[in-house]
This record gives structure tokens, sequence and C-alpha cells, in this order.
């Protein structure tokens, strides 16, 4: 038995600087991505939590040329892609702003790559994240903006929500829909920035996804569902951590895949239960 | 004749290169923009997008057991088309089920490259799935991409009214006996045929930007599908000829006498479209409509 446990939690799983510091950003991440992944999925807005990330990526790859920050970089394009969305959005044609303004950003990035001539092991730490190379400064500046835009959510939560799941009575209340959707779109690109330098581009948005959509088909009420959403994206990183530590497997791959996995696991266990007690267990519409 | 040498640098049409950047590149723009035009009006941007990234999950796959970066293509999009349809079991969960697929294929996708950057020490891989190249298209391969780019025409010309119908109203479509399921799958099946030829020959990137800005452009100018499509297209193409012009021109170019990339102009091309596209007013007599059934 002891030695089974010596296998998995192999040694310096709880000591080694590096993996503490996985251990402690890999949990603000995830706290703070299933929060805003809650409203994610509840808008119906995949594509953006998509979008943001890989586009702000391309900031990163501008931010290196000009040698500054990519941290600052990942935020600056972020937030820029979020304000574009925000406002270029149109009835009915939501999806077409996201995608114009995604491929214009990795053009970009494309153009900066290409003229810049930056090796490939820079783009690749970008694009898979480096959960192991978090230096102690930068999960004290990740763990405290997490801790803030949480703060922020809060502040925001009841007019988001109203203009998320009832946009006409929110409007009808004085909820301005325009400045809740830039709210919203720029609490992803805020996120997204803190994420994908941990995490990766291409995989800051399943912690967005997969938490959120499991968490909305095992609870009934906005509050359950976003406390699922939350036990799910630590539980994925956790196991995470520790698998990829032992075998070295990305991190990104891994957490996709228990996303994946807690994603089916609550689908499954709504079906089961709506086949028991056929009552109608309606998702907020939005 | 003497004023085009300042616009053509020398050597442009007949570099073999070109030669087949345009050729393949015309014929991804017709493709895309037709079936592009549908997937705006059904409001399907993010699984058009999605197709393209799952596509390169799927090269990287065919890489590292080493079949044709084709197959690796098409199959992911197959499976990725029928994941997503089989999860969306309400119109209501389209958009999650795809974010969960797309997640999904992304980390697939990080698993193949870590494995194949483990096998050789190779990196360029990475970013050639991102972004592919219009120039480096292989001569051997304009065939059996035309032959996709024909079968997807195909497809959709034989779904033309049915597809239009349901696209517009899905009530309408069944109240006048149109098998709505029938005719959403077998556009599917156009789209990933039409989108993972695109991603293979240049990149996920171009693939969805030729996919959505032609067609959202062209349907601001009108709102009738016919000249919509017509419009979409003609944007394509010139889009991507100017593009592939200025990417040629640009080999002289500062700051590094590289060339820039071809996806650059197109797609600064194509948003510059879009956004004036924005600006002037609407044809007044549209439909209400058309626009209004996202995802």
């Amino acid at each position: 038995m002891m030695q089974i446990w010596g296998q998995v939690f192999q040694p310096g799983l709880f000591t080694y600087p590096f993996l503490i510091h996985a251990w402690v950003s890999a949990s603000a991440i995830a706290i703070i991505s299933a929060v805003i992944g809650f409203f994610v999925n509840l808008r119906g807005e995949s594509f953006v939590a998509h979008a943001l990330p890989r586009g702000a990526f391309a900031g990163a790859a501008a931010a290196f040329l000009v040698g500054a920050s990519s941290l600052l970089g990942l935020s600056v394009f972020a937030v820029a892609m979020a304000l574009g969305m925000g406002t270029m959005r149109r009835q009915g044609e939501k999806g077409v702003s996201t995608a114009l303004i995604l491929v214009m950003a990795l053009a970009l990035g494309d153009l900066f790559l290409t003229v810049g001539n930056a090796y490939a092991p820079e783009v690749f730490a970008l694009l898979f994240g480096q959960l192991l190379g978090v230096s102690s400064a930068e999960m004290i500046a990740i763990t405290i903006l997490s801790a803030v835009l949480l703060l922020v959510v809060g502040a925001v939560f009841r007019p988001l929500l109203l203009s998320s799941t009832v946009p006409e009575f929110a409007a009808a209340r004085g909820v301005p829909l325009t400045v809740m959707n830039i709210t919203f779109t720029v609490l992803v690109a805020l996120a997204a920035s803190l994420t994908v330098p941990v995490v990766g581009a291409l995989l800051a948005f399943s912690l967005m996804i997969g938490p959120a959509a499991a968490g909305w088909y095992l609870a009934k009420s906005p509050g359950r569902a976003m406390a699922y959403a939350v036990a799910v994206a630590l539980s994925s990183v956790w196991i995470s951590i520790v698998i990829g530590y032992d075998t070295s497997l990305p991190v990104g791959f891994l957490v996709a895949t228990f996303c994946l996995i807690a994603y089916g696991g609550a689908r499954w266990i709504h079906f089961s239960r709506s086949r028991r007690a056929p009552a109608p267990s309606q998702r907020p519409q939005s | 004749m003497h004023g085009l040498q300042y616009i053509v640098a020398a050597g442009f049409f007949q570099s073999p290169e070109v030669q087949v950047a345009l050729m393949v590149g015309s014929a991804v723009a017709v493709t895309s923009a037709v079936v592009g035009t549908f997937v705006v009006i059904r409001g399907q941007s993010f699984l058009g997008h999605a197709l393209g990234d799952v596509g390169s999950t799927g090269a990287a796959g065919a890489a590292l057991i080493g079949i044709q970066a084709i197959w690796g293509f098409l199959s992911g999009g197959l499976i990725a088309g029928v994941a997503v349809d089989v999860l969306s079991r309400r119109p209501r969960e389209r958009d999650v089920a795809t974010g969960v697929v797309l997640s999904s294929m992304l980390g697939l996708s990080a698993l193949f490259i870590y494995l194949i950057t483990q096998l050789s020490s190779s990196t360029g891989v990475t970013q050639e799935i991102l972004f592919g190249s219009i120039f480096t298209v292989a001569p051997r391969l304009v065939w059996p991409l035309s032959v996709l780019s024909v079968l997807a025409l195909m497809l959709i010309g034989f779904l033309y009214r049915p597809l239009l119908l349901s696209s517009v109203s899905v009530d309408a479509a069944q109240s006048r006996g149109v098998p709505v399921r029938l005719v959403s799958l077998l556009f599917l099946l156009a789209m990933i045929t039409a989108v993972e030829q695109s991603a293979l020959v240049v990149g996920a990137l171009l693939s969805t930007a030729l996919l959505i800005g032609p067609a959202a452009t062209a349907i601001r100018f009108t709102r009738q599908l016919g000249y919509t499509l017509l419009l979409a297209t003609v944007f394509a193409l010139a889009d991507t000829w100017v593009g592939i012009l200025l990417a040629y021109n640009s080999f002289t170019w500062p700051p590094a006498g590289r060339g820039w990339p071809v996806s650059f102009f197109i797609v600064a091309i194509m948003v510059f479209l879009y956004l004036v596209s924005q600006i002037i007013p609407r044809s007044p007599s549209r439909r209400a409509d058309k626009g209004g059934d996202s995802q």
C-alpha cells in the first residue's frame, strides 16, 4: 500500500519550491477560471473563451519581440480584443465579430513571429504553458490578481447574472446590456491573461468550459453550479499536477482530459437522474 | 505594362510556388465563401472555426503515425463534427458541446505534439500546424484538394433550397416537409470537407478567416442569397489574390527581407472590408429574421 502511495506521490511533490508555486498558482487559476466559466456557459459564449486566450498569445509574441514582459503583452492584447468583441457585437452575429477579431490577432501574431524570427521553443512555451516554471514572484502576482478578479466578479455578480439569464428583464430594471457585454468579455480577457502563461494558449479555455458545463448538469441552482464548477476545476488541476509530475506528460493535455471526464460524468449523472425522475430540470434560458 | 512592374514584383507569374498558391488559394476562397455564407446565416461561426482547429489535431496524429496529413485533417473534422452533433441534443447545448469537443481535441494536440518532439527534435511542426503556408503546398496535392472543393460545392448546390429554408427558419422548413435534421447533417459534412481542405492548405487561421470574413461582409450589402454568395466569392477571390501578391512583393520589405506572412495580408484586407461594410448603411428592407437565429 505504502509503495503505491509512494509511486503516485513521488518525493518532492509537496516540498520542491517550483511545485509549491505550481500548486498555488494552478489552484488560483482553477478557481477564477471556473467562476468566469460559469458566466461563459450561461451566456453561451464558449467562442469568446476560446478566442481570447488564443489571440492574446499573439500579444505575448509581440511583447517578446519588443522585449516587454509577456504578461503585460498578453493583458493588453486580451483586453483590446475584449473591448472590440464587446462593442462590435451585433444581434445574431456574435460569432462573426469574435471570429474576425481572433483571426486578426492570430495574423498579427504570425507576422510578429515571422518578422521577428522568434525561435520555436518560445512559441511552444506560450502555446502549452509552463506550469512547473512559475517563479515565486509570478505565483504571488497570479494569486493577488485572481483574488482581485474574484472581488470584481462579486461586485458585478447580480447585474451580470440578470443580464445573462433574462436580458429583457435586466434591461427593464435599468441594467445597461452593452456595458454588461463589455464587462463580461473584459473579465474573460483578464482571466485569460492570468491563465495563458501557466497552462498555455491552447488549453486556457478547457478550464473555463469543462468544469462550468459539468456544474450545470449536476446542480439546479446557479450558486451550486458555480460551487461544483470550482470543485471540478480544482480537482482536475490537482490530479493533473500529480500525474504530470509522475509521467512528464503535458499538463494541458491532462487538464483537458480530466475536464472532459468530469463533463461526461456529469452528463451521465444528469441523464440517469432525469430518467429515474422525469422532472423538468431546466437550465436557466439565456 | 510599364506601370505594372511597380505593383507586381519581377517573376510573380513565372514562379511555380505562386502558380500553385494562386490555384489552390482560388479553390479554397470560392468554397469557403459559399459554405461560409450558410455558416454565418446559421450562426455556426464557432463550429466552423473549431473544425479547422481540430483538423490540426488530426494532422499531428497523422504525423505521429506517419500517414498523409490530409487523412488526419479529414478524420479529425469528422470525429469532432459527429461528437458535437451527438452531444448537442438540445440547441442550447450546442455552444458548450463545441467548446468541450474543441478543448479535448486541443488537449490531444498537446499530447501528439509532445510525443512528436520527444521522438524527433524538430519543433518547426508547431508553427506550421498553427499557421500553415499557402506557398508550401505540394503541387501533387492540388488535385485531391480540388476534388474536395468540388464535392463540397456540389453538396451545397444539391441542398440549396432546403438548406436556405431551414437556415432562415426551422419551423417554416419543417412545416413544408423539409427533413431539417438530414439537411443539417449533410451541411455539416459539406462544412467539414470545406474547412478541412482549406485548413490543410492555408492553415487553421486563414481557413476561419476565409470562411467567415467574406460572407459576413457580403451579407451587409444585399439581402438576396444569390447575390450574397456571388459577392462573398468575389471578395474572397480578390482578397486572396491581392494577399498573395503583397506577400510575394514583401520579400524585399524591411525589416529582414524574409517576406511577411500571406495570412497577415489576407486577414488585414478582409477585416478592413468588413469594417467598411459595417459603416455603410445596410440595405433598408432586409428581412428581420435573417440574422436572428444565433446558435
